[in-house]
């Protein structure tokens, strides 16, 4: 990778970068190349696309503050409609130029008076022609916003007649931003994203000062090799490194293994990693229960998830009201018949479940089914008789209450209420235990 | 075209003529350049500077993207003017009046006769869905009217902006149009870029001005360049484009490596022309690869009907258990959060906006890349498992 060289910025300051942006050296340089010196024009707008946690933000910041080039940082998802933009900007430009005064609020409706009051402050600024950069995060929410504010964002250097660059965050390619009757064009630049290699080398940095730099990495290998294939976004697989690392050491605290010991470290760390990719990962569990688990040494059986099926507590004839629903939506209702009069003695439900595997009605989610239906159903799984009481039907409002149930048309139909079931078979699996 | 506008504006200016016309042309053409030369020309011509209104001094012009309203175009109007403290609190019927009681102040100001003004409207095709497009009926109007010499001047990239302007407008309008094309051919373009490239002559450091001239000269003869400058020029005419080019290009140019070469312009051009999205799909990870090889195969089988995340799964576990050697089973939960990834990549994209009734694994989706795109990502894929990559390239074995 070639070192960092410029002509208008000292040497150490680029020194200092290069160590504070591992593996994105070539994406800076050309960076650096644009902006020139600090009081050359350089192109009016700039978008930067690449994946999630690829570093865009991160290696901005780094580069404009290390350089101290004045800029100005929005986050478009924080200030999400124009006005709140327009006004942040504003105060921004006020604030760094004013130092520790008092600064007055802005007003700013329209991009009108934003192009105004922009001039007055720039002016303010005293900033001797530098270029002033606008750094605009997580850009594609300015599609939602009004229909001009993303033209006149890229044309601004030329609207406002400054020495102003845009900065364009996002990680949506360009062709879905671009509007319908055509705009001025941005200088497109991608970051790409960390290759295997790369990331190893970003996460044995962040090593704890008790553990060698190769135990780490072989840490970090094992790890890598266990979620690389599902997700290779940097910011998760750091929060994983660290909740796992505790329970990684274990065996070297206890005294079982020393550092070199990598058979025995991976047998002890594998199952938990398995169980960290179904809960913490999917943000089942928070990170604090993960770790009090870790403490505890319990069984991983006895995890209980935001999704977990054994939350939900219902009574006798709600339970067999939702395996009623669940067959109605999915079964089509030319084979209730078969299914539901020939009496083969005892029916099993488990029949049900295997029979429903062969219908494609699976892949298009469930249908819609009248009250009677549901009713018929309902009397002919359960084995004793049931009478059609107010308790029933009120079972099945609460049902639809708690969004198992989901009701469809309006209230007032002529025939009838009809219903949706909207749970899936794991769930029904687990409540006709 | 440059005569033309210079001749219009000459006879507002000195003659007291009022007149419109309409700037046309795509983007990129040279509208708003061609304008400020116009313009830079008039203010040199003697007879012209007397007479013409002093706030031409800085960049006076409307533009539709912050002018959004017409009560906001009418401000900045007044402001530019310089006529605020006029205005100050009277309150006007409608714009009309409003525009006339402007006018009649300019009018005041000066000499016996009026000053003659310039109204330049950039992105004209906005101001045209303002509502009653008022503004351009009182504009075209007094521009018709005898009294005050105005002229208006409209720059659009649309080619049919005549219709969309209403009945009573279009007739106030002259109808003069200035078509802007970029008609120029491949050796033309070939000595547009020399000329950007070339370093002007006073540049101070003579000798490395000669240097880097001479290398343009050569390079412009180079066949390479040549070839590059064609696929350029068969994309697009557009100059600002060769300008992103050579910017690009030019970021290679360091204090080691001070003169261009063709190798710099070939890659410049490798960047620019790069699939945005196959950069995007060269950074999933190898599940979220099996999913999008997943939805290929379903619209194929399909026929490009939409699908949901159900039919996904489905196909995904029949690779599972027939196929593959080198992917793990993943439990149901982590294959959708993959496939939300998906979603917040926009690479798939929902038919209609997810609702609280609908569960959210049966909505209805599409995909918004082609087959070919993802064949040609797939081959460049880092460490791609062999078994995935045979199973996209067969298709319809699976049924």
């Amino acid at each position: 990778m070639p070192n960092l060289e410029h002509p208008a910025y000292p040497a150490a300051d680029l020194l200092h970068l290069e160590s504070l942006v591992p593996c994105r050296e070539s994406q800076v340089s050309m960076l650096l190349s644009i902006f020139g010196e600090r009081q050359q024009f350089s192109l009016p707008s700039i978008f930067i696309y690449g994946h999630t946690s690829s570093g865009k933000t991160y290696v901005m910041q780094t580069l404009l503050t290390t350089l101290q080039l004045p800029h100005v940082f929005v986050n478009c998802v924080e200030y999400f409609t124009s006005r709140l933009l327009l006004e942040e900007i504003l105060t921004q430009l006020q604030s760094s130029s004013s130092g520790t005064e008092q600064t007055c609020p802005v007003h700013c409706d329209t991009l009108n008076d934003f192009v105004r009051l922009f001039k007055q402050a720039v002016a303010s600024r005293e900033l001797q022609d530098q270029t002033l950069y606008i750094v605009l995060d997580r850009a594609e929410q300015l599609r939602e916003m009004e229909a001009n504010i993303l033209p006149a964002f890229l044309r601004l250097q030329e609207l406002t007649d400054r020495n102003v660059t845009v900065v364009l965050l996002s990680e949506i390619v360009w062709e879905l931003f671009r509007p319908n009757v055509g705009c001025f064009e941005p200088f497109t630049m991608y970051f790409p994203d960390y290759s295997i290699g790369h990331l190893q080398k970003i996460l044995s940095q962040n090593h704890p000062p008790e553990y060698s730099a190769d135990f780490y990495s072989a840490y970090i290998n094992i790890l890598l090799g266990v979620f690389y294939m599902v997700c290779r976004d940097l910011k998760e697989l750091q929060h994983l490194a660290a909740l796992n690392f505790a329970k990684y050491c274990e065996p070297v605290v206890r005294g079982e293994a020393n550092e070199r010991d990598t058979r025995k470290l991976w047998k002890n760390i594998e199952p938990h990693l398995k169980k960290a990719m179904q809960t913490v990962y999917l943000r089942e569990i928070s990170s604090s229960q993960w770790e009090r688990l870790q403490h505890d040494g319990g069984e991983p059986g006895q995890l209980k998830g935001l999704s977990a099926h054994t939350h939900v507590e219902l009574p006798y004839y709600s339970k067999f009201l939702l395996i009623a629903a669940y067959l109605a939506s999915y079964n089509p209702v030319r084979t209730d018949k078969r299914f539901f009069l020939k009496h083969h003695g005892k029916i099993r439900k488990t029949n049900f479940m295997k029979k429903h595997e062969k219908t494609s009605n699976h892949l298009l989610g469930p249908k819609p089914f009248p009250l009677d239906r549901l009713l018929a159903i309902l009397y002919s799984i359960v084995d004793n008789r049931v009478a059609p009481t107010a308790n029933i039907f009120s079972q099945i409002t609460s049902l639809v209450t708690l969004q198992l149930l989901s009701m469809v048309g309006q209230n007032d139909q002529l025939d009838g209420p009809r219903y949706k079931c909207t749970v899936s078979l794991d769930f029904i699996r687990a409540i006709a235990r | 075209q440059h005569r033309h506008l210079l001749e219009l504006l000459r006879r507002t200016t000195v003659h007291g003529e009022s007149n419109s016309a309409l700037i046309i042309g795509p983007r990129g053409s040279g509208k708003t350049t061609l304008l400020n030369h116009v313009l830079k020309d008039l203010r040199e011509m003697k007879q012209v500077t007397e007479n013409l209104l002093e706030f031409f001094m800085k960049n006076p012009f409307l533009s539709g993207l912050l002018q959004t309203n017409d009560k906001v175009a009418l401000k900045e109007i007044t402001r530019q003017l310089q006529l605020e403290n006029v205005v100050g609190d009277k309150v006007f019927g409608s714009f009309a009046e409003n525009l006339a009681f402007l006018l009649e102040a300019l009018r005041r100001g000066n000499r016996t006769s009026s000053c003659p003004i310039l109204f330049v409207l950039d992105e004209f095709d906005l101001f045209v869905h303002h509502k009653n497009q008022t503004l351009l009926y009182n504009l075209f109007d007094i521009s018709q009217s005898a009294q005050t010499p105005v002229t208006v001047i409209g720059l659009t990239c649309r080619q049919d902006i005549l219709e969309l302007l209403e009945k009573r407008v279009k007739s106030r309008f002259s109808h003069r149009q200035i078509y802007l094309m970029n008609s120029f051919d491949f050796k033309e373009y070939i000595k547009i870029f020399k000329k950007q490239l070339s370093l002007p002559a006073e540049f101070p450091d003579e000798s490395f001005a000669q240097k880097w001239n001479n290398n343009v000269q050569h390079l412009s003869e180079d066949k390479t360049v040549q070839d590059v400058l064609q696929n350029l020029f068969h994309h697009t005419k557009d100059l600002r484009s060769l300008h992103l080019l050579l910017m690009l290009a030019l970021s290679a140019v360091t204090v080691h490596h001070p003169l261009l070469t063709a190798a710099d312009l070939q890659e410049a051009s490798r960047q620019h022309r790069t699939d945005s999205k196959a950069n995007i799909v060269h950074g999933l990870s190898v599940l979220e690869i099996c999913l999008i090889i997943a939805m290929k195969h379903l619209n194929d089988v399909y026929d490009g009907e939409p699908f949901n995340f159900q039919m996904v799964y489905n196909e995904f576990q029949k690779f599972i258990q027939r196929k593959a050697h080198s992917m793990y089973n993943f439990e149901k939960p982590v294959v959708m959060k993959a496939f939300e990834h998906l979603l917040q990549l926009e690479l798939v994209k929902p038919l209609e906006r997810p609702s609280a009734r609908a569960q959210r694994e049966y909505l209805l989706m599409k995909l918004l890349l082609d087959s070919s795109q993802i064949m040609d990502a797939l081959q460049v894929y880092p460490n791609c498992p062999t078994d995935v990559k045979q199973w996209a390239a067969s298709s319809l074995s699976w049924l």
